[in-house]
């Protein structure tokens, strides 16, 4: 080794530092991974509501109880937060604290009326007798609807915390990240309810 | 489309996109919010409406729009593309939609051959094959039955 001449660098068969990857920078694949794996949860509901849609055990079927202008209400007050969230990421990028702020308490107003008006109807339909355990139907279509319902309530205390995350830390590089995994989650829930309104209400209309 | 945007889009539709995680603009947001209010409300109309008159017809219709609501909705509001995370969203994406289709396709095919084969059709099988397709109408008519 001493025989070596001064330039010749000792051999290294291992990277002389580990390569420095900024912090999240696979946070938003994983998150995705995430929303697609939530995906097959949505496609099993999907698939058992496809098979047991049909079963109604004699009870009420999707004719007697579905409203379908409170259904477009529903979908209407969705639609809407999902282009407000999408006005608070556009804030958000030019480091508009209170704008982002503002559309996000926008975007959680119009998700709060989503789950209000979600939950009248479910409340309306359990008061009329059709509750899940009314028939094979009724327990698929409240699992289905009532599993995207879930992910909107999870979303909106997400929406609340990151809130007060940018209230209390501005529009830091993380808070940044987080507001960008729920944009994908929030729009990812408006695309499950486009399934939802034409293939369990609309598709339940028509049959 | 381009037309569409320029009211909206004024001075901020010219963002730079210096990275891959493109965000959209004012304008891509607007055009995705405006299609897919058309997309909403077409089918909803429809259905209420009764225009189109064959059920059947209507759910093919209204089915297709909602494939194109989800394409508009995964463009202009996921920003969904085969650039982001170097294309390994989309191939996960990908991967997603064929469980997708197995899983339902699937569920669909398994469930109506159990729904034909379970009833009492093979006793009525050995009455003779002409009757068979009369026997298929009725079972399906059973099927519906609780």
């Amino acid at each position: 080794m001493s025989s070596a001449t001064a330039t010749t660098e000792p051999r290294a068969y291992h990277l002389p530092e580990e390569p420095h990857l900024h912090e999240g920078h696979s946070t938003m694949l994983g998150f995705w991974m995430y929303l697609m794996s939530d995906c097959l949860i949505f496609a099993i509901l999907f698939a058992t509501y496809a098979v047991l849609g049909g079963n109604f055990a004699g009870g009420p079927g999707p004719k007697d109880l579905f409203d379908l202008p409170l259904i477009a209400l529903n979908t209407a007050m969705l639609l809407f937060s999902s282009i407000t969230y999408g006005f608070a990421m556009l804030a958000m990028e030019k480091n508009k604290v209170s704008a982002t702020q503002g559309w996000l308490f926008v975007t959680l107003l119009f998700g709060g009326a989503f789950l209000f008006i979600e939950l009248y109807e479910f409340s309306h339909l359990i008061h009329e007798g059709a509750g899940p355990w009314r028939s094979a139907f009724l327990s698929a279509f409240f699992t289905l609807v009532g599993t995207h319902g879930l992910h909107v309530t999870f979303g909106s205390i997400w929406l609340i915390t990151l809130m007060v995350q940018v209230a209390k830390k501005g529009l830091i590089p993380a808070n940044k990240r987080r507001l960008m995994c729920l944009s994908l989650f929030w729009h990812f829930l408006d695309v499950i309810w486009i399934g939802v309104f034409t293939f369990v209400y609309l598709m339940g209309v028509l049959r | 489309m381009s037309d569409a945007v320029h009211p909206h889009g004024g001075h901020g539709h010219h963002d730079d996109h210096h990275d891959d995680h493109s965000h959209g603009s004012f304008g891509s947001y607007m055009i995705g919010f405006g299609l897919s209010v058309i997309l909403t409300a077409i089918p909803f109309w429809l259905v209420m409406s009764g225009t189109l008159g064959d059920p059947q017809l209507t759910g093919f219709v209204i089915m297709a729009f909602a494939a194109v609501q989800v394409i508009v909705h995964m463009i202009y509001f996921l920003h969904m593309n085969t650039r982001v995370e170097g294309g390994w969203s989309f191939m996960a994406m990908m991967l997603t939609i064929v469980l997708v289709v197995i899983t339902f396709a699937g569920s669909m095919w398994v469930m109506y051959h159990m729904n034909t084969n379970m009833m009492p059709h093979a006793d009525m099988e050995m009455v003779g094959e002409m009757s068979a397709s009369h026997d298929m109408n009725a079972m399906a008519n059973m099927s519906e039955m609780p």
